[in-house]
């Protein structure tokens, strides 16, 4: 099973939820102990068994370009993608 | 840098370079966030972010020219594929694509449109279809739904007084000129994947020299329509897809046979 996370760019964030409705293994979750500079809480990724796997389909609905997204791929097909 | 054992990590998707740094002024979940990025990640993989001149529309999306990374103009409300013919008959080797909203190109802007497509301008036009006025507060828009309350049809669209909404696709794929035309919604993420493709085809078709070309992208209003970003998701696919059906309603004959958006 391939392996990932994903960077969440809080000062793009708006807190808009969707990436939290898309998410296959459901890892994504408002933070709300803190705001974003505009004033919004922003989605994190929340995933303590390393299950994300970097599928990318959070930033496919990100209204904002605010996710990063990496996956690990055996070091002798780095520099590939 | 190296993560679990023999492996290295590898971006899979990151900003595209021909969006700015800047956030944007739209509000939380409004889809013309995911159209900017949709059509800045298509000049992104192009090529062409150095070759393209963008015409931004009056409505919600006025400020698209501080978000997009390269050459921009704004033209006046409704007049953006005026704008964008002077500019593509002048430099032909520049993809030039107006991005405007439904109140932009399917009220003040008809005229524009609808002879831009006549005369088959080689340009591309991103129309974004939220059935409604964003920016001044939510009014009814030609591409208002029958029965649909804004704030200027509180008790809903009535079609004795207010009349049927505008099928923009329907109507441009009528017009000669006219090489690709076809409607997408960003409800979903397949659904996202799809608009994409077309946005691509469609700048394709302009670099092709085939003729005028347009997307129209269903679109959500969450702070208007004054329901949640995920909900106005929802409100498109079951209200606004049924009334405006998604298809490629006009494909030119010389576009690659066989390729679907």
């Amino acid at each position: 099973m391939a392996s990932g996370y994903i960077e969440i760019d809080e000062e793009l964030c708006k807190g808009c939820e969707l990436c939290t409705t898309v998410c296959p293994k459901d890892l994504l979750e408002m933070a709300l102990d803190r705001f974003t500079p505009k004033g919004y809480h922003p989605a994190e990724l929340v995933d303590p068994e390393g299950a994300c796997t970097g599928c990318a389909i959070c930033s496919v609905i990100c209204p904002d370009a605010a996710i990063t997204v990496y996956r690990f791929v055996p070091a002798e097909k780095a520099g590939v993608s | 840098m190296t993560g679990r054992d023999g492996m290295v990590e590898s971006l899979i998707y990151t900003k595209p370079v021909s969006l700015t740094e800047r956030a944007t002024h739209y509000c939380p979940g409004c889809t013309h966030g995911i159209s900017h990025r949709l059509v800045a990640e298509v000049i992104d993989e192009m090529g062409r972010r150095e070759t393209t001149i963008g015409v931004a529309p009056v409505g919600c999306s006025v400020f698209a020219y501080d978000y997009f990374n390269m050459d921009f103009a704004e033209a006046a409300h409704g007049r953006a594929p005026a704008m964008a013919t002077g500019l593509k008959r002048v430099s032909p080797d520049r993809l030039v694509f107006t991005y405007q909203g439904d109140g932009d190109l399917a009220s003040i802007g008809a005229a524009e449109i609808l002879h831009a497509a006549g005369r088959g301008e080689n340009i591309t036009v991103i129309f974004i279809n939220n059935a409604i006025y964003g920016m001044t507060g939510g009014q009814m828009a030609p591409t208002t739904l029958p029965g649909q309350k804004t704030t200027s049809t509180p008790s809903g669209r009535d079609i004795e007084m207010h009349g049927f909404p505008l099928k923009m696709c329907e109507i441009l794929s009528q017009m000669d000129g006219a090489a690709y035309i076809v409607r997408r919604s960003l409800h979903d993420v397949a659904h996202i994947r799809k608009a994409k493709k077309a946005i691509r085809q469609a700048f394709e078709v302009q670099e092709q020299g085939i003729g005028f070309s347009m997307v129209e992208l269903l679109s959500s209003c969450p702070t208007n329509w004054g329901i949640s970003a995920q909900e106005a998701l929802t409100w498109v696919e079951e209200h606004m897809v049924p009334a405006f059906p998604l298809g490629d309603y006009k494909v030119h004959a010389s576009i690659n046979a066989g390729k679907k958006g």
